[in-house]
């Protein structure tokens, strides 16, 4: 503009045409912002359209060691069908938090999940798709595996890819160097923790800022309590957490706190894993896949594991906890075809030995997958569950998402915090449950 | 285009009836429909994107929906539960009101003291300004990352620098404590962005003020607060605002941190837990977030009346 002179009066029809050009260019301004909404709304979608040859897979398989089993299985996918396998990770834990809207919104073609009620819990809201044609096909699953992999209305949504135990893990070469016996009941393990404390150790290494791998502790000392009846009864929100029988699971986990490290809250199941590695704790309740990432070379064959101790002899040390992990295709999967024969794929034996090339925490759950290969740690996990007499999931795979998460962690921090306090935190809990369990999926 | 040239141009002796109508025809039907079109888009957006999710929010609170299936109406009974069984709530409240305190009466104040102090011209004053100033441009979650690695019980530096190696204090585990561990952090960015706003605020004082009151007789101390500080009403009233915002949206450093558990909780996370959580409890998470609403209207209505007064008078 030009006309700044003020002796030089304003041009009327400069101005209005000045102010139609800046009205003109907002009204252009407003179309450019609505424009960039338009393509995101359909951002997404374009890409792997029609009989192109890329499938979106979505994986939580956000740490180094998972991450390059799921690259190898996926490049050999590749290799064998010449279909592209474009995956995209999140980070583990925001994945599973944010799996509602995940799927709600724009999933990817085939995505990473967990067998059991969490797998069903999605399955009935109509966010997966049926892939019982694909099942018809598959084998070397056992019937417990398919049962796993089943919805509600009794048809498959979900394939496995391993399974691994959870146990007791610790580093045998410290263990005969101090001349600590693997314990058999709660006694035992009382006894031990005591010299592990007096050898200036941590006897458990502990972690639960993530909030989930408390959980595990619970169902172990649930099942050895109670049996894995009542554990998955509970889970199920069938019984009272104000049960003394549930009273007597946190009283005996209280008698073990303080052989567990300090500050669990504030720390991730990582370092604690390490600390294990590192031999200032001596034992950790955790999965086999998880602690396998701290022991990689060498110490990977100085990890070794037992089952939690005896504690009611009725129910000895029957119920392995051992979660499956696997596929699922989406419901809006942009082609079902190109995701089945992925997820295929995925249930065979080249899909597990693929991944068993460079993760070798977890045990294969498809029987044709080759464990010639195996060390005697994979080995003995294996055995493990094929010994069990009854298989647990894990604590957030057996109950339903919102209990697990908005009720239980919490509320395992408090006890951590704490733990004299478990009357008015059972009250709580099960305040809570009875309203969580009474409303419908 | 020129409809409007020669309305504007015409000449003067009219009844004012007639000119009446003209001036109204000054906008052309094209303007109309623009402006209609200008205005009607950020209406319409208002109205969806702030009435239309706040009215949601509101209606939802009453009901048991999940995200999949219908929505059952429950009365009150979310907001019982959340008052009564939800424990995470309470602790929720406490934090943000932990959090107003701390910002408003210790990291307010501090960034005032720097700004004046920062004002008088001392040596270094812009190397001063730019250190205090830094955390400023961090985002919040970066500085809880940043938080993570001094505040760590097995790895951090405070541990080392307090010299407790041996028995670490968990500042960030032991929810006695880590509230205040985080709002340290909170308060070390808040610091920086008052003494910027105050530091701008005090150069436009007209030193002449100040002289007139020196003149006066009035000390140091008076000079600033009968003189200096009542000029700077303006930032004042911004650094309220600001401060109150960022106590009631306080949500990244806490997420960053343990995805506010553990004597972490906000207002604020608790609505995301529920909400796009797996958890998904979208009724329960909206009533906590009309909890969050009317916690936040009560500030807005208390500001607005004060002003309005103020203005009136």
């Amino acid at each position: 503009m030009t006309q700044s002179t003020p002796d030089q009066p304003l041009r009327l029809a400069s101005s209005t045409v000045s102010r139609r050009t800046m009205l003109r260019s907002t009204a252009l301004g407003a179309g450019a912002l609505a424009v960039p909404g338009v393509l995101a709304a359909c951002g997404k979608s374009g890409g792997s359209s029609g009989s192109s040859k890329t499938v979106t897979f979505g994986s939580n398989y956000s740490d180094a060691i998972p991450k390059g089993g799921l690259a190898a299985v996926m490049a050999a996918y590749q290799k064998s069908s010449g279909v592209t396998v474009k995956i995209n990770t999140q980070d583990h834990n925001s994945f599973q938090e944010n799996i509602s809207r995940y799927l709600k919104g724009n999933p990817d073609d085939v995505f990473s999940w967990f067998a059991g009620n969490r797998m069903k819990f999605f399955a009935a809201q109509g966010l997966a798709a049926d892939i019982s044609d694909v099942w018809s096909g598959l084998s070397g699953f056992s019937d417990a595996l398919k049962k796993a992999s089943t919805g509600d209305d009794g048809k498959q949504y979900f394939v496995p890819i391993y399974n691994y135990p959870w146990a007791v893990f610790y580093r045998p070469s410290v263990w005969q160097a101090k001349g600590w016996q693997v314990p058999k009941t709660l006694d035992d393990l009382m006894t031990l923790c005591k010299t592990i404390k007096g050898a200036g150790m941590d006897a458990f290494a502990f972690a639960d800022k993530d909030g989930w791998p408390a959980m595990g502790t619970f169902d172990q000392i649930n099942m050895r309590t109670n049996g894995y009846d009542f554990h998955i009864s509970l889970m199920a929100g069938k019984e009272s957490w104000t049960d003394p029988k549930v009273k007597q699971v946190f009283e005996t986990w209280n008698s073990l706190l303080p052989y567990h490290q300090q500050g669990a809250n504030g720390r991730v199941w990582q370092d604690a894993a390490n600390s294990v590695q590192q031999k200032k704790s001596a034992m950790m309740v955790i999965g086999s896949g998880q602690i396998a990432q701290s022991f990689q070379g060498a110490d990977a064959a100085d990890l070794d594991f037992f089952p939690y101790p005896a504690i009611n002899p009725d129910y000895g040390q029957d119920a392995v906890e051992a979660p499956i992990d696997g596929y699922m295709v989406s419901k809006k999967a942009k082609d079902l075809s190109a995701a089945k024969a992925l997820i295929k794929f995925l249930a065979s034996p080249a899909a597990e030995n693929a991944y068993q090339s460079v993760d070798g925490g977890n045990i294969p759950t498809n029987s044709g997958a080759d464990t010639s290969k195996f060390t005697p740690f994979q080995k003995k996990c294996q055995e493990y569950i094929a010994g069990a007499k009854q298989i647990s999931q894990f604590m957030d795979r057996d109950t339903r998402p919102d209990f697990a998460s908005q009720v239980m962690i919490p509320s395992l921090q408090s006890f951590i915090n704490k733990p004299s306090d478990v009357d008015s935190l059972l009250k709580n809990i099960d305040a809570q449950a009875k309203s969580i369990f009474a409303t419908d999926n | 285009m020129t409809s409007t040239q020669v309305s504007a141009q015409a000449p003067a002796p009219q009844a004012p009836r007639a000119r009446r109508r003209r001036r109204l025809s000054r906008f052309s039907k094209r303007d109309i429909v623009i402006l209609a079109v200008l205005i009607g888009i950020p209406v319409l957006l208002d109205i969806a994107l702030i009435w239309g999710t706040t009215l949601t929010s509101i209606g939802l609170s009453f009901t048991d929906y999940n995200g999949f299936s219908s929505p059952h109406l429950v009365g009150l009974r979310n907001y019982h539960e959340i008052v009564t069984i939800y424990e995470p709530f309470w602790r929720a409240v406490r934090n943000n009101l932990l959090w107003l305190g701390t910002l408003g009466l210790i990291a307010t104040p501090l960034g005032l003291l720097l700004a004046v102090l920062l004002d008088k011209q001392i040596r270094f004053t812009r190397v001063y300004q730019s250190i205090f100033y830094m955390p400023v441009v961090l985002s919040l979650a970066v500085v809880g990352f940043i938080a993570q690695l001094v505040y760590s019980r097995d790895y951090g530096a405070l541990n080392s620098v307090l010299g407790r190696t041996s028995d670490p204090i968990d500042f960030l585990g032991d929810p006695s404590i880590n509230i205040w561990a985080i709002l340290a952090a909170a308060a070390w960015r808040h610091v920086g962005y008052v003494m910027i706003l105050y530091l701008a605020g005090l150069k436009s004082v007209d030193p002449a003020l100040k002289e007139a009151a020196t003149i006066d007789g009035a000390n140091e101390r008076q000079t600033f607060f009968r003189v200096v500080f009542p000029t700077l009403r303006p930032i004042n009233v911004i650094v309220l605002v600001i401060t109150v915002i960022e106590a009631l949206r306080a949500f990244d450093i806490v997420y960053a941190v343990n995805s506010g558990r553990n004597g972490l909780e906000l207002l604020s996370v608790l609505v995301t837990a529920n909400i796009v959580g797996e958890a998904s409890r979208i009724g329960f998470g909206s009533a906590i977030a009309v909890i969050l609403l009317v916690t936040s209207l009560g500030f807005v209505i208390a500001y607005l009346t004060q002003i309005l007064r103020e203005d009136r008078q």
